[in-house]
């Protein structure tokens, strides 16, 4: 398993459209992808789920990616944070 | 008549016939059903039709509201194929063995209310996100209705909520305004206003709809949230005059909107704003005021049972820089006494206060009250484009003393290590005929002069402002005023201070052209007169 953290800049947190990009993102790898806010977490190909951790700026998040795929998947997802929230 | 209030959240007002939202949502019935891989079929099918409606949807979105907002309806179709949500309509139909559509329903009443439980007003908004998926695979498993209106009335739309596909697929060619027992600033119905320029009002509360019918004259004002009910004659026409100044001061400002305030021969003119509070600052940003000319602080003062720390006043003039961006605000010093009194300065009562300890008299009266306003201020200089102006002032030697005052205040930040920016513009106010009749001894000493011409007026021909039996002596046009006024501008000018005017006589667009004749270098007037006083220096030639 591969783990990053991740602190949202963008100020409106990750809300319906970037899950909505997550999701899609996450659906790209056979790696299951899983964020943690807290004491919550959520599957990040599961867009309702995602949104239910109602993750706002300012907000640490652990994202833990295990499976096949899984290094290539985290160095892409943290470009993918990077980049959209 | 009756009234209603409830949250505006686009100024703008509008008159019209009330239309009631009648939504064609179907009860869903529960019924047992054996074939659950049928059912399952059912719904697979009612979902396919879902989401070519909402690939329409986003297209005709697009159009209306903007690529940005539109994208809402992505995030519908991806909410129906959300594996959560499916899996629930999937286990409710399997274990309990019931009709798809139930099952749609009743996860669709699930995960909204997950979403109204948070404590966050944007997902809270969710929640008719995902009700409004969930009415649209139910009225997918039939074939839906559509009814339009044909009369040409201008109308009310009056809705309990509105999803936001409800927004898009209604007819708005006639909807003059939106209003909603509930909803929210960041609801569609919010954005769909913003967008057509036309007033909503929301969160009215419920028990609005049952007192209103389709065809009910209605008036709604967007900015204070009130709606009228069947109007009388007099409400009717207050709402009229106020809608078409509205209008004309929205195509004004469409007309004027990041154009320099230049008169036809070239002269360049500041206009800003007067405010006296940090609320009023989104109006005169709306404005598009140059700037602010007179900041009154005494609203620190006066919302206050104890004198407010510099702490507490450094965070408020902070905002205030940082609001306005860069453009120049001018924050005048406490002007308290006269008319306005504050309880815990235990001032003693005056014969005549207007002539008694009032502003500057009392920075030197009881200097630290002044010194800790002048700390805040230069604590906050470094977060914008600050000028700082004194009241009340009458004499070289009084400046003088209100001038060490700042001198003493900046060295206590520089013991303190605390720094403040070497840019602010220091200025007087000209509102006594003794600072105007020595403005030539006291131009040196400042940046710039601001005419307070209300104060001025006052004192020059001894007519006092509070007294309406003299309103008829109180010439605002006198001749002494005028030459006050001139000689102050001479006065600036040959000493290298700028002069403005930030009474009332600045918004008088009858004098505009001689108060540019004379070199007024900028005009300060309330945030509703800017764009007109813009409108007017733009149309001046100074040669003729």
């Amino acid at each position: 398993m591969v783990t990053f953290h991740y602190t949202v800049t963008d100020p409106v947190g990750i809300h319906a459209r970037p899950a909505g990009l997550l999701a899609k993102k996450a659906k790209e790898f056979e790696s299951e992808i899983s964020i943690q806010k807290g004491e919550k977490s959520a599957l990040a190909h599961k867009l309702m789920a995602v949104m239910g951790l109602c993750i706002k700026c300012g907000d640490t998040v652990t994202v833990s990616v295990s499976g096949a795929d899984e290094a290539r998947a985290a160095a892409e997802l943290e470009r993918f944070f990077a980049e959209h929230f | 008549m009756l009234k209603f209030y409830g949250k505006g959240v686009y100024g703008a007002y509008a008159i019209g016939r009330a239309s009631v939202f009648r939504r064609s949502t179907a009860m869903v019935y529960r019924t047992r059903i054996t074939d659950t891989e049928a059912e399952i079929r059912r719904l697979e099918l009612a979902k396919s039709r879902a989401i070519r409606e909402l690939d329409a949807i986003y297209e005709k979105a697009k159009s209306e509201i903007g690529d940005a907002n539109a994208q809402i309806f992505e995030i519908h179709k991806m909410m129906i194929e959300d594996d959560d949500y499916n899996e629930s309509i999937l286990n409710i139909i399997k274990t309990q063995s019931v009709n798809a559509e139930f099952a749609v329903a009743s996860t669709g009443e699930n995960f909204s209310r997950l979403f109204a439980a948070m404590d966050d007003s944007y997902m809270q908004a969710r929640a008719a996100d995902v009700k409004d998926i969930s009415n649209r695979i139910v009225s997918c498993f039939v074939e839906g209705t559509v009814h339009n209106n044909t009369d040409d009335t201008q109308i009310i739309l009056c809705a309990d909520d509105l999803a936001p596909s409800e927004t898009v697929s209604i007819d708005k060619s006639r909807v003059v305004a939106f209003v909603t027992e509930q909803g929210s600033q960041n609801s569609h119905t919010a954005i769909l206003a913003r967008n057509m320029n036309i007033p909503a009002v929301i969160g009215i509360g419920a028990g609005f709809l049952a007192q209103i019918k389709d065809g009910d004259l209605l008036t709604v004002d967007g900015y204070s949230g009130e709606i009228v009910v069947d109007p009388d004659d007099e409400t009717l026409r207050a709402v009229q005059s106020r809608l078409l100044s509205d209008r004309h001061k929205k195509a004004l400002l469409q007309k004027l909107k990041g154009k320099d305030n230049v008169t036809l021969d070239g002269t360049h003119v500041n206009v800003f704003a007067n405010i006296g509070s940090v609320e009023h600052l989104g109006a005169a940003l709306v404005s598009d005021a140059g700037g602010i000319g007179l900041f009154r602080s005494e609203f620190l003062y006066l919302e206050k049972s104890d004198f407010p720390t510099e702490d507490e006043q450094f965070y408020v003039y902070k905002k205030i820089l940082e609001s306005m961006g860069g453009k120049k605000v001018i924050i005048r010093t406490l002007d308290i006494g006269a008319d306005k009194q504050v309880d815990y300065f235990h001032m003693e009562k005056e014969e005549n206060p207007a002539l008694g300890l009032r502003a500057v008299r009392i920075y030197l009266t009881r200097p630290d009250i002044f010194k800790t306003q002048m700390r805040a201020l230069y604590r906050a200089s470094v977060y914008g484009n600050l000028g700082i102006m004194f009241p009340m002032i009458t004499g070289v030697r009084e400046l003088e003393s209100v001038l060490a005052l700042c001198k003493e205040a900046r060295n206590e930040l520089k013991m303190s290590g605390i720094s403040y920016s070497n840019q602010i513009e220091l200025g007087i106010m000209i509102e006594t005929p003794a600072a105007a009749i020595i403005s030539d001894l006291l131009a040196p000493m400042v940046d710039f002069f601001s005419i307070g011409t209300n104060d001025l007026t006052q004192y020059t021909l001894a007519c006092d402002r509070q007294n309406p039996r003299v309103d008829r002596f109180c010439d605002t046009h006198h001749d002494a005023i005028l030459r006050l006024i001139e000689f102050t501008a001479q006065s600036a000018h040959r000493h290298g201070a700028w002069v403005g005017i930030c009474g009332e006589l600045a918004s008088d667009v009858s004098l505009t052209k001689a108060f540019l004749k004379m070199g007024i270098d900028e005009l300060s007037v309330s945030p509703s007169q800017v764009l007109k006083i813009r409108d007017v220096v733009r149309n001046i030639d100074l040669r003729e």
